[in-house]
């Protein structure tokens, strides 16, 4: 049975209401909202569209700062305020239905309206009734939780670059009446009328071009100047020549009556270019890949006053010595002492270890652990910016651009491009200038024209583009086109452990000690069912056949375990001292120890659970790639892995952030090409040292630090295949060069012949972009189905 | 004849309206979000609405 508002497996005991199931009171609470307010529509809409709401008790508390607030706030005024959001559960129709009568569940709310594609909600309200947490909060309750971050608030209103939007349009828009234009000339019809009006057109079709030159090729002109200027013979450098010859030899023809220019040939070969890079454009607006510490941090902590009054503090103003205050699930922003509570730290944001560790009062605490248990305080030393984990983003590797690290193929091979055209150029122009002076200009141009590499410019932006959306379908989103090319270049692929080969949620457990009777075990899949901790979670999805009882006891000690007790039998499970177990030793897995009464019966001990085809993602890597595991874990899974991975894999653990870092580094140096696949933030220096950092993600929309491609975590066996595409891609983009040279060949034989008019060159420049295009956009569509 | 000048000149300002247009549109972020409004079109006939209900919703400018 499936829970009418989220669809998830309601279990053996679902909550009835109004003759429907629902598998939790959050979903049900939900569905009282929408009914009590006429929004029922929403489930008619999709099948089980909800999203079961998540705990939000003091979360956004720091929206009761009004300093967080204003930089929150997208306008205000009076009694108006304009807020944007970013809710990741965006995902179906009845999102956009229910969002967008967000009016109806408060009637302060005046406007709503969805993005869909960028996942945001922007909603006009009246602050004096609603305010901002308020809000949030209602948001939040009917399971659409904003996700609020540091990124946010220091974000000021960026504009959208639509410049390309309107150079396509400008070209586009020449390019048509152009064609129109110089279409009787194509006739070469010798008419009296026509005739007469010969210079009117021509005129018409030169001050069409005249945007096209100076508005829609500057960023060809810019692009070539600079690789002048840096020495690197560019492809924009022989299209930005193009394009001037273009322009200044029709121009000279119209102006001295000596044929009709090439206008035609000069608008369509920018539409076409320009249509390229629109085509290779494509962003996936709802990931961010560039995300830094600061989408993990809070936007706001609660500070303590020297009263003891709590106040909701801008992370930013945390000063050395301030008292803080973390609760549960609370990330700690900043390194410090811990004041007092029973601190257990999970760190894996920072380490990648997996297991929380216990703290005392007076030790060290370090920024990006997460409180789990009661709350704490603390002691802050230093701010956010000081701290161990942010300090890993002053490396120097996150100040440069990485993809001015790498060269495209289309570079590499435009050196020699450019070179060659300019040598038949000048070559043909002075024999020309010998035998017959008057030819020489003419076809001096002519090549340059001719020679103008549209379709070799069109080649990989085609390719690519296609690519990616093709990847984009699988699940594997890439930040740009230029990462295809990088991958097609790899040769080492190294792995993260925790996160990234394991899965997050799930472990195989085994049970190591005495049997436990069949009661006890009911006894205590019971007891579990009322905790909430993780670990508890997965002992009770581990322990399904047996019964649920009625309890006499429960308690639980945060940090330590629970205790149960049902018809005289009494059950402690929980950390080694908390069951009294006799166990010298702390073993490293993490494990759950259990007793009976006064005696300790044994513990279940929770192994790695790998993702599903890992082992046959590394037998196939093994042939192609050196392959490696770094891990900030603890040794206890290397026997496990061991088995799991080809001979020859190298193994480290307990890695910390910049060792992962300066160990790519090093293999970089040594000349290796590394694809680094992580998850966490401590992967995040090795991410952008590699030259390929893939983040996976089980839930693509939430975190993932700042990498070249995002994949989601049920397609990681999946990335052999990808790596193969990505290198057929190349070997497509390599053989569309060699058909546009072809083309290139048989222009040239023209213009060095001297019989390249008008019409050859506005036949020839459409049908090589055009054929260029289908011939890649075919081929990439054929790899995309073996893909599939 | 010359009647062509009127009508090419013409022409080209009615197409040069139509660019103008185009523009305006991509200005005024039609083309930002090209998914939500084909799902939107398809709601607003569901909508019941139960009695009066304060201002309709009309969409905020950037």
């Amino acid at each position: 049975m499936n829970c009418f508002h989220c669809g998830t497996n309601c279990g053996t005991a679902p909550i009835c209401f109004d003759n429907k199931e629902f598998c939790c009171t959050g979903c049900k609470t939900v569905y009282e909202i929408f009914s009590a307010n006429q929004l029922e529509g929403y489930y008619d809409l999709d099948e089980n569209p909800g999203i079961r709401p998540g705990e939000v008790e003091g979360k956004f508390d720091f929206l009761d700062n009004q300093r967080i607030l204003e930089k929150l706030l997208e306008f205000s005024d009076g009694d108006i305020s304009v807020a944007e959001f970013y809710i990741p559960s965006i995902h179906c129709s009845s999102c956009i239905w229910i969002l967008e009568n967000l009016h109806k569940l408060h009637r302060s709310v005046k406007a709503s309206q969805v993005d869909f594609p960028r996942k945001k909600l922007r909603v006009t309200f009246s602050h004096s009734d609603l305010t901002a947490k308020e809000l949030v909060l209602l948001l939040s309750r009917i399971g659409y939780e904003p996700y609020i971050s540091l990124e946010d608030a220091g974000r000021k209103e960026q504009d959208i670059d639509r410049s390309l939007i309107y150079k396509l349009g400008v070209a586009g828009f020449a390019f048509g009446n152009v064609m129109l234009l110089s279409f009787p000339e194509y006739f070469e019809i010798d008419e009296f009328w026509l005739n007469q009006y010969k210079p009117f057109f021509r005129w018409i079709m030169f001050g069409l071009s005249l945007p096209v030159v100076f508005y829609a090729a500057g960023d060809y002109f810019k692009s070539a100047f600079k690789g002048i200027r840096a020495g690197l013979l560019n492809i924009d450098i022989p299209i930005a020549l193009g394009i001037a010859v273009l322009f200044l030899r029709s121009t000279w023809e119209i102006a001295t009556n000596t044929g009709q220019g090439f206008f035609d040939s000069l608008t369509g070969l920018l539409f076409f270019l320009l249509l390229g890079r629109y085509f290779q454009e494509k962003t996936y607006s709802f990931l961010s890949f560039e995300r830094d510490y600061k989408s993990y941090f809070p936007v706001g902590v609660t500070r303590m006053d020297e009263d003891g009054q709590e106040i909701s503090t801008d992370i930013y103003d945390i000063k050395e010595q301030d008292r803080l205050l973390i609760r549960n699930q609370e990330l700690i922003p900043v390194d410090g002492i811990l004041l007092n509570g029973k601190a257990r730290i999970d760190y894996s944001f920072v380490t990648g270890e997996s297991d929380p560790v216990t703290r005392e009062s007076g030790e060290k605490l370090f920024a990006g652990g997460k409180q789990t248990g009661t709350a704490i305080e603390m002691v802050a030393l230093n701010s956010v910016s000081q701290s161990y984990l942010t300090q890993l983003w002053s490396n120097e590797v996150f100040s440069g651009d990485k993809q001015t690290r790498f060269q495209s193929l289309t570079d590499r091979i435009s050196k020699y491009f450019t070179a060659v055209i300019l040598l038949i150029a000048f070559g043909a122009g002075t024999y020309w200038y010998v035998t017959d002076p008057a030819l020489a200009a003419p076809v001096f141009t002519a090549i340059l024209i001719v020679a103008c590499p549209c379709a070799l410019a069109l080649s990989a932006p085609f390719t690519l583009g296609n690519m990616l959306r093709i990847f984009g379908k699988q699940k594997f989103y890439l930040k740009n086109a230029q990462v295809i090319e990088r991958m097609a270049g790899i040769d080492t692929v190294i792995f993260d452990k925790t996160g990234t080969i394991t899965a997050n949620a799930n472990a195989d457990i085994a049970y190591e000690g005495v049997e436990l009777t069949r009661q006890e075990r009911s006894l205590l899949r019971t007891g579990l069912r009322n905790s909430n901790h993780p670990l508890s979670r997965q002992l009770y999805e581990f322990l399904q056949d047996q019964q649920i009882d009625t309890l006499d006891h429960y308690k639980e000690s945060t940090g330590k375990g629970l205790e149960m007790s049902a018809g005289g039998v009494l059950i402690r499970a929980g950390s080694r001292s908390f069951a009294g177990s006799p166990d010298l030793e702390e073993v490293l897995n993490t494990s759950v120890y259990v007793s009976t009464g006064e005696a300790y019966r044994g513990r279940f001990t929770f192994y790695n659970r790998y993702r599903k085809g890992v082992a046959g993602l590394f037998r196939s890597l093994a042939a192609k790639y050196r392959l490696g595991i770094l891990s900030g874990d603890n040794e206890s899974e290397r026997e496990n892995l061991q088995k799991l991975l080809p001979a020859g894999t190298k193994l480290f653990f307990n890695q910390k952030p910049e060792d992962k870092l300066n160990y790519v580094r090093f293999h970089q140096e040594e000349g290796a090409s590394i694809m680094m696949v992580g998850d966490g933030l401590n992967d995040a220096g090795a991410l952008q040292q590699s030259d390929v950092g893939v983040a996976v993600s089980e839930n693509i929309n939430v975190f993932s630090p700042a990498c070249d491609a995002i994949l989601d975590a049920e397609k990681l066996p999946q990335l052999g295949a990808y790596l193969k595409a990505s290198a057929h891609a190349v070997t497509v983009i390599k053989a569309s060069f060699v058909l546009s040279f072809l083309y290139n060949l048989v222009g040239l034989y023209f213009a060095v012949t001297g019989a390249l008019s008008p019409v050859i060159a506005a036949i020839l420049m459409p049908l090589s972009s055009i054929s260029v295009v289908l011939f890649t956009t075919g081929l990439t569509g054929w790899i995309g189905k073996k893909l599939n | 004849m010359s009647v062509i000048y009127i009508l090419i000149t013409v022409s080209l300002i009615v197409a040069v309206i139509f660019f103008v247009a185009f523009v305006t549109a991509v200005r005024s972020g039609q083309y930002d979000d090209s998914y939500t409004p084909s799902v939107r079109m398809l709601f607003e006939d569901e909508l019941v609405e139960p009695e009066e209900d304060s201002e309709p919703s009309n969409s905020t400018k950037n």
